[in-house]
C-alpha cells in the first residue's frame, strides 16, 4: 500500500465531492436566464394551433405588390415558376377546397406537386415565410407583410377573394379551406418517438415491409425492372475522373478525350460555382440576380467596365436589377475575382 | 510545358529538376496541377529508355523513383494537412439538374472511394436550405425555451464557452439524407454510387446531451412531449423531434466531428445529432431549442420531406431511416481492372439499431453468402462488410442485403414499391444491384 493508492483514493473523494456538488447546483456558472426580449427575437415559430403567431393583417392587392418586388424572381408572378424551385401556386381544384384533399395527387393528373397540392397547415406557409424569405433577406419581412404576401398566394391558389384580407383573426378560417387539408397520414412506423396510442405519432415503429434472408434458390429467375439509360451515363460528367486511377476498379471513362478537355475547360464556371455567384446568376439566364449574358449587354463597351463590376461584386448592392440585393463578396481573393469578371465579360465562355 | 528538354537515356535525380524556373514559381503559387502535369511528362520521358530493360523487371523497381533519392519536405509545410495530390478525383460533386440553385443543393460524398466506416469531414455530403454560413462561435449562442412558461422552469442561454464545459460524449453515427437514393424510386437514373447513396456519412460527434441540457432548465417532460430544433443561418431550419428521444440520451449537440471542431457546411460551431434519424432533423448551426406538446408542422415536414403515397396521402413526420446496405467496391460506373480475386466491400446501416448480417448475392439475388462484418458494430452507425469474390469475367449482378438487430431484412424495389408507389423520393432503402458484363465494366441496374 503505497502514496499511489493513497492519492488515487484522494482523487476518488474529491470527485464524489465535485459530482455532488454538481447535481444539486445543476451546473453552476454554466448557462444564464435568457430575457423576455431575447426570447422574444428568436422564439418566431408559428404552430398549426397558432401558438407564436403574431398579430396583423395584411390583403391581397398589398400581397400582389409585395410578391411581385420580393418574391417574383424566384417564383414567377403568380408563383408558378418551375425556373428556380418547384412551383408555389396550382394544382388544385373548388372540389379539393370542398373535400380537402387534393385528387391530382392520387390520379396522377398532377404534372407537379405544388406548394399549396402538399401542405395540410397554413401556419406552416406563415411560419415559414416570416423565418426564411425572401431567399437572399431571410427574416425582414414584417408580419403585416407576411399576411399580405400569403393573402395574394391564397387568393391565386382560388381560396380567397381578391378583396380578401387575412390576419390572425381570420387565418383558423383560412385554415378549413385549405385544399389538402384532410391529405397528410402518420400511420407508418417512421417516428422515433411515442406511438399515437400513446399519445405520440405513427404505429410505434411497425415496418411496412417485410423481406426475409432467404439464402439459396430464393427464386426462379432474375427479373430486372429498370438498366441506366445512356443520356444518364454521360450527365455526370467523366466517370473515369471520378475514381483512382489505381486499385481494383478504374471509373469507367463516359466521355470521348475532347469532352474531357472541354470538362477542364470549365474551370472558371467551377470557380464561379464555389464563390456563391451560381446560386443567384445563371450564365445565359436571370436566376434570382441578372444572368451574365444581361451584364455583358448592360456592361459592353464601357471602358471601365472591368473596374467597376469587380468593385460592384464585392461591395454588393440594389437596384440596379431589382430590388432583390446582391450581398457583399469580400470573401472571394482578388485575383479570382478578377478572373470572374474578365470571364463574364468575355461571354462566359 | 514545352520548355522542358527531354534528355531520353539520362536519369533525373528529382521531379523539381524537370521545371523551367516559371513552372516552379506556378507550382509554390499553388497551381498543383501543373506539378502534376509535368510529372507525368517526366514519367512519359523516362519511359522510353526503361522499355528496353523491361526483361530485367519492373523499371519502378529497376530506377530508383525521385521520392527514394532526394529529400522530402519539411514538417509543417502545410499547417493543416491535405490529402496527396493524386487524390483530386475523390471529391464532393452536385448531381446536374438536381437543384437550380446551389444554396438548396446537394453535394454527394464520393462513397465509391471511401474505406472504413469514418467518412473524411471535408468529403462529409452537403445540403443547405439556404446556403452555408461561417458562424462566429464566439457570438453563437443556443437559447433553450418552451412554448409556453408551464413546460421548461427556466428559460437558457449558452455561449460556446459554457456549452464545451459541460459533460460530453463522443458517438460514431451515421447520417443520411431522407432523400438519399430518392432519384431512383422511379427507375435507374444515376451512374456511380457516389450519386445514388452519396447522401450518407459517418462522424464521430462530441457534444452534450440534449437530456442534460433540458434538465438542466428545468423541463417539465410530463407536458413537453415534443422538442423543435432551430438554426441560425438564413433559412432557420426546423424540425420535430420526439422527446422519447431526448430522453433515451441519444441526442445531443454537437460540437466535434472527427476529433476537431464541425466543419461550417456541417454546422459550425454546432449541430443536433439525431442518431438512426433523417439528415434534416440533425440541425446544423443550432440556435434554439423549444419543448412543447405539440408538434410543429414545419415546412420541412409539411412541404417537404413527406412521402406521397400512391393514394394521394403524404406520410407525415417519418423520420427514421431504415436499414440499408450497398456495395461501394465495385460499384456504378467502375470497371474491374482484370479477372481473379477481389475483395468486395461495402456499407450496411440502420436507423433503428445495430447491423446484425450482411449478405451478398453475385446472381442478381437467386443465392446469397454472408458477408464479414467488420467491428466494433455500433449503434446507428456504418458498418463495414467485405466478401471474397473470384470474378471469372462472365456476368453477374452483385447486391447486399442487410439485417438489423431488429430482424428487419432490407426489402427489394418490388416490396417496397408495392406498398410506397414511385413517387416517394425519401425513404428509399431498397436492395441496390449492380450489373457486371465481359467487360468488367459496372452499371447501376435495378432487381425487381
Amino acid at each position: 500500500m503505497s502514496r499511489f493508492s493513497k492519492s488515487i483514493l484522494a482523487v476518488a473523494l474529491g470527485m464524489s465531492v465535485f459530482g455532488s456538488a454538481s447535481a444539486v447546483d445543476n451546473f453552476h456558472g454554466v448557462g444564464r436566464q435568457a430575457t423576455p426580449a431575447e426570447v422574444k427575437a428568436w422564439d418566431i415559430d408559428v404552430r398549426p394551433d397558432f401558438k407564436g403567431l403574431p398579430k396583423g393583417k395584411g390583403n391581397v392587392e398589398r400581397g400582389n405588390e409585395l410578391f411581385e418586388e420580393k418574391c417574383a424572381s424566384c417564383h414567377g408572378s403568380f408563383g408558378e415558376s418551375n425556373e428556380v424551385f418547384t412551383p408555389l401556386a396550382g394544382g388544385t381544384t373548388k372540389d379539393d377546397i370542398k373535400t380537402g384533399r387534393v385528387k391530382g395527387l392520387s390520379s396522377g393528373e398532377l404534372p407537379q406537386r405544388t406548394t399549396f397540392t402538399k401542405v395540410a397547415t397554413i401556419s406552416t406557409v406563415f411560419d415559414y415565410i416570416q423565418r426564411a424569405m425572401p431567399w437572399t433577406a431571410p427574416k425582414s419581412l414584417k408580419p403585416d407583410e407576411v399576411y399580405a404576401i400569403l393573402a395574394y398566394l391564397l387568393n391565386l391558389q382560388e381560396i380567397v377573394p381578391a378583396d380578401f384580407e387575412l390576419s390572425d383573426k381570420n387565418i383558423a378560417d383560412v385554415q378549413k379551406l385549405l385544399p389538402n387539408r384532410n391529405g397528410m397520414t402518420t400511420d407508418h412506423g417512421l417516428w422515433p418517438g411515442a406511438s399515437a396510442k400513446k399519445g405520440g405519432i405513427g404505429n410505434g415503429g411497425v415496418p411496412d415491409v417485410k423481406n426475409v434472408a432467404c439464402m439459396k434458390n430464393c427464386k426462379p429467375e432474375v427479373q430486372i425492372g429498370s438498366t441506366l439509360p445512356d443520356y444518364a451515363r454521360t450527365a455526370h460528367g467523366e466517370l473515369a475522373d471520378q475514381n483512382r486511377n489505381f486499385g481494383p476498379v478504374r471509373g469507367t471513362r463516359t466521355l470521348g478525350p475532347e469532352a474531357a478537355r472541354k470538362a477542364a475547360d470549365a474551370s472558371t464556371l467551377d470557380l464561379a460555382t464555389k464563390s456563391g455567384c451560381m446560386a443567384c446568376h445563371g450564365v445565359k439566364n436571370k436566376i434570382v440576380g441578372p444572368g451574365f449574358n444581361e451584364v455583358v449587354a448592360r456592361y459592353q463597351g464601357q471602358p471601365d467596365a472591368e473596374s467597376r463590376l469587380i468593385a460592384k461584386v464585392k461591395a454588393g448592392g440594389q437596384g440596379v436589377w431589382g430590388s432583390i440585393p446582391m450581398p457583399p463578396n469580400a470573401h472571394i481573393k482578388d485575383d479570382d475575382l478578377k478572373t470572374l469578371v474578365q470571364w463574364i465579360l468575355a461571354g462566359s465562355k | 510545358m514545352g520548355d522542358i528538354t527531354q534528355q531520353p537515356g539520362r536519369l533525373r535525380p528529382a521531379p523539381e529538376n524537370f521545371l523551367s524556373e516559371d513552372q516552379v514559381k506556378a507550382v509554390g503559387a499553388g497551381r498543383r496541377d501543373f506539378l502534376r502535369k509535368s510529372f507525368m511528362a517526366a514519367s512519359a520521358a523516362m519511359a522510353a529508355p526503361l522499355a528496353a530493360r523491361a526483361s530485367e523487371g519492373d523499371p519502378n523497381i529497376l530506377n530508383l523513383p525521385a521520392w527514394s533519392t532526394s529529400l522530402g519536405q519539411p514538417v509543417a509545410t502545410t499547417p493543416y494537412g491535405m490529402p496527396s495530390k493524386f487524390e483530386s478525383q475523390l471529391v464532393r460533386r452536385e448531381s446536374p439538374g438536381l437543384a437550380r440553385v446551389g444554396g438548396a443543393s446537394v453535394s454527394f460524398a464520393p462513397l465509391q472511394g471511401l474505406f472504413g466506416i469514418i467518412t473524411p469531414s471535408g468529403l462529409h455530403f452537403e445540403r443547405h436550405h439556404q446556403g452555408w454560413q461561417d458562424v462566429d462561435p464566439t457570438r453563437h449562442r443556443l437559447m433553450i425555451n418552451g412554448s409556453d412558461d408551464s413546460l421548461l422552469k427556466k428559460p437558457k442561454v449558452y455561449t460556446m464557452d459554457e456549452l464545451m464545459r459541460m459533460p460530453s460524449v463522443s458517438r460514431i453515427h451515421f447520417i443520411e439524407c431522407g432523400a438519399n437514393t430518392g432519384l431512383e424510386w422511379g427507375n435507374v437514373a444515376v451512374p456511380t454510387v457516389q450519386y445514388t447513396h452519396g447522401m450518407l456519412s459517418c462522424s464521430e460527434f462530441t457534444g452534450v446531451p440534449l437530456k442534460t441540457l433540458l434538465e438542466d432548465c428545468g423541463v417539465d417532460t410530463k407536458k413537453a412531449r415534443y422538442v423543435l430544433a432551430e438554426g441560425a443561418d438564413g433559412s432557420s431550419m426546423t424540425r420535430t423531434i420526439p422527446m422519447e428521444m431526448v430522453e433515451s440520451g441519444e441526442v445531443f449537440v454537437a460540437y466535434g466531428q472527427n476529433g476537431e471542431m464541425l466543419r461550417p457546411e456541417n454546422g459550425y460551431p454546432l449541430r443536433l445529432v439525431v442518431p438512426g434519424v433523417q439528415g434534416v432533423s440533425w440541425v446544423k448551426w443550432l440556435r434554439r431549442i423549444e419543448v412543447g406538446d405539440q408538434p410543429y408542422a414545419t415546412k420541412d415536414e409539411a412541404v417537404h420531406y413527406i412521402d406521397l403515397l400512391p393514394n394521394g396521402l403524404h406520410r407525415q413526420y417519418s423520420s427514421i431511416q431504415e436499414c440499408k446496405s450497398v456495395i461501394t467496391t465495385p460499384s456504378g460506373g467502375q470497371t474491374l481492372v482484370d479477372k481473379g480475386f477481389f475483395n468486395v466491400s461495402g456499407l450496411a446501416w440502420s436507423g433503428r439499431g445495430r447491423i446484425k448480417q450482411v449478405d451478398v448475392s453475385f446472381d442478381g439475388g437467386i443465392n446469397w453468402q454472408s458477408a464479414r462484418l467488420e467491428g466494433p458494430i455500433q449503434n446507428k452507425a456504418l458498418t463495414r462488410f467485405n466478401i471474397n469474390w473470384v470474378w471469372d469475367g462472365k456476368p453477374a449482378i452483385l447486391q447486399s442485403r442487410a439485417m438489423d438487430e431488429t430482424g428487419y431484412v432490407q426489402p427489394t424495389y418490388g416490396q417496397l414499391r408495392k406498398v410506397r408507389g414511385t413517387k416517394s423520393i425519401y425513404h428509399n432503402n431498397a436492395i441496390q444491384s449492380w450489373k457486371v458484363v465481359e467487360s468488367g465494366e459496372v452499371t447501376n441496374v435495378q432487381v425487381l
